[in-house]
């Protein structure tokens, strides 16, 4: 087995606040080899966005945030790199694509100029023109054809959609070795975000990029995922390939999900518990106990 | 049959004038039932938020008629119209007051509409807080000291309040975490036929719609292009637009992608 580009190990978090230490992570740990799509699933609040944020190098720079364990990336463990050095890394060897696409693009900006920042921060050198070309070859790749028009707009000209495609082609620019996705596409309509989810399936497999793919909808991960972790309240609690964990899912707390889902074809709506005890039970992990 | 609860004939809403008008909702007629649940589906911006607005009297259609049990609604409605049909929205806290507790909220909606003895309503509003699955001490907080899914029960508590008989549900949980989701949807159901409520229920969702509805009215740019009961639409939609909605849901089970590829194999074949 290669290296991990992701690997995260016992990762704990506390936020600072007055009334003293609140720990939100509770020793989490999480690997993702170079190419490989894995997910992180859980509900809101459950620690997922911090993560992404820690991996991003975003939150060790907050002085409330309490970080303690490892987290390297391509080998090299953040926490003993300068802010400096971790800033550097992102927008050139891991991106990031948010939420809701129209409003993480800069409104007063110009695609093209955006584009051009975007390529700078690998290449500061990069002339216009040249950052122009690249742009308009990226967004062919999603399946923008009018590339011109689109560069030419502001995010506000263009729709919801095609402000997702740019934002996916804008976190690819740079060839990163590992994009992290938190929740993509949520605020779309559900016709939008499966093509869009196709096209950046499609581009990351392209470009051999590692993903860390956030959400809470099971549905969308079982389309994207080889692999998949589920957290609960900071604390990972089953991991394994996701034909497996659908086909199996053995930590009760991701029975409950599984369970609660609705499905396309009826079957009316499960009666759902109260958090039971169980979902403190410890991880499950489809791999450690398979023979391999 | 009996008569409908409510029925909307040749209704329009159109935003604006001249050449930048917008046609928000084009000539749309249906009849509910009392105590059916209707969902409406579409994409958005088709016209599904201005349909509810209009239900609920906010504002009046361009054209067209709303009729509440045989009787047309003004433009300006009467309180009694206006406690009949009531909203549960998604995000209900830009509907709570912050500075109110739960029980004031409550009381408020009694006092207003009438409902119960004075020296019963404290009593009231208990009563509704269990009905909606919350203890009573929940009276006395904020709103901002609830979940999204508690101010969700909240929401649908001070509905019952008014005792209204027709909701309007406007994505009621699509901000909800899914076990959450799960219980307030079993939640709605079983108001529903407790109290033979009728729910207008918009969403985007088509697994929630599929398990919720009895029938289902599908909206695109405004005109509703499909009304059929659930069965129907989701096993022969008649549309190529809603076997799009319904083929572009992310599912989970072997099921549920057989019939996404059924639908998907269909649109195929219409494509020119
Ligand atoms: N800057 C912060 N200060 C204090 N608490 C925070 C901060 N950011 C996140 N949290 C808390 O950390 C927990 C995990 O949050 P988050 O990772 O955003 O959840 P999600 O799984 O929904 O993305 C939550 O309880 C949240 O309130
Ligand atoms: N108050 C308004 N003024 C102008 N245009 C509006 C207004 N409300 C809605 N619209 C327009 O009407 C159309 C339908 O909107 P809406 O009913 O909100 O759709 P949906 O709820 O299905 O997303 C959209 O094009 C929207 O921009
Ligand atoms: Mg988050
Ligand atoms: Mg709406």
């Amino acid at each position: 087995m290669s290296a991990p580009m992701l690997d995260i190990r016992d990762l704990h978090l506390s936020f600072k606040g007055h009334t003293g230490l609140t720990e939100v992570l509770h020793g989490i740990s999480l690997h993702i080899q170079p190419g490989e799509r894995v997910a992180l699933v859980g509900e809101s609040g459950s620690g997922k966005s911090v993560t992404a944020r820690i991996v991003l190098g975003l939150l060790q720079d907050l002085p409330s945030a309490r970080i303690t364990g490892q987290v390297l990336f391509d080998g090299r463990d953040l926490e003993l790199m300068s802010s400096r050095a971790r800033h550097a890394l992102r927008g050139t060897a891991m991106s990031m694509i948010f939420q809701d696409p129209t409003s993480s693009l800069n409104p007063v900006f110009r695609i093209a100029d955006q584009f051009h920042d975007v390529l700078r921060r690998a290449d500061p050198s990069v002339a216009k023109a040249a950052a122009h070309d690249r742009a308009a070859a990226i967004l062919a790749e999603v399946s923008i054809r009018d590339a011109q028009r689109v560069l030419n707009a502001y995010p506000f000209q263009l729709s919801g959609g095609m402000n997702q495609r740019v934002m996916i082609a804008m976190a690819l620019a740079n060839e990163p070795a590992l994009l992290i996705a938190d929740e993509p596409g949520t605020a779309l309509d559900v016709t939008v975000q499966a093509q869009t989810l196709q096209l950046m399936r499609r581009l990351v497999e392209d470009h051999h990029t590692a993903v860390l793919f956030i959400s809470h909808n099971l549905g969308v991960v079982r389309e994207f995922a080889d692999r998949l972790y589920v957290i609960y309240k900071g604390r990972m609690v089953e991991q394994g390939p996701t034909d497996a964990v659908f086909a199996d899912p053995r930590h009760p707390y991701t029975r409950a999900l599984m369970a609660a889902v609705p499905h396309l074809t009826g079957g009316g709506i499960p009666e759902i518990a109260e958090a039971s005890p169980d979902f403190a039970a410890p991880l499950v992990d489809h791999e450690a106990e398979a023979p391999s | 049959m009996t008569a409908p609860i409510l029925r909307l004939s040749d209704v329009s809403r159109t935003f604006g004038t001249g050449d930048g008008a917008v046609h928000a909702v084009r000539s749309v007629s249906f009849d509910v039932a009392a105590g059916e649940c209707l969902a409406i589906v579409g994409e958005s911006g088709s016209g599904k938020s201005t349909l509810a607005n209009m239900i609920l009297g906010i504002y009046p259609p361009t054209t067209g008629e709303i009729a509440l049990e045989g009787t047309v609604l003004p433009a300006r409605r009467a309180l009694a119209h206006r406690q009949a049909i009531q909203l549960v929205q998604q995000n209900p806290l830009s509907s709570l007051n912050p500075k109110r507790s739960i029980g004031a909220t409550l009381r408020l909606a009694l006092d207003v509409h009438g409902i119960g003895a004075p020296a019963d309503r404290a009593a009231i509003v208990g009563a509704l807080l269990e009905e909606v699955g919350l203890a009573a001490e929940y009276a006395r907080r904020a709103p901002a000291a609830l979940s999204g899914g508690q101010r969700q029960r909240v929401a649908i508590a001070r509905a019952l309040a008014c005792q209204s008989r027709v909701v309007v549900l406007d994505e009621p949980t699509s901000a909800l975490d899914v076990l959450v989701q799960a219980r307030v949807l079993r939640l709605l159901d079983a108001l529903r036929a407790e109290r033979g409520l009728t729910y207008i229920f918009i969403t985007h969702d088509l697994s929630v719609v599929r398990n919720i509805a009895d029938r289902i009215a599908v909206f695109e740019k405004g005109r509703m292009i499909e009304i059929g009961d659930t069965e129907t639409i989701f096993s022969a939609p008649s549309q190529t637009y809603t076997r799009r909605l319904i083929s572009a849901v992310p599912v989970i089970t072997g099921d549920e992608l057989a019939l996404r590829d059924k639908l998907a194999a269909h649109t195929k074949e219409d494509a020119p």
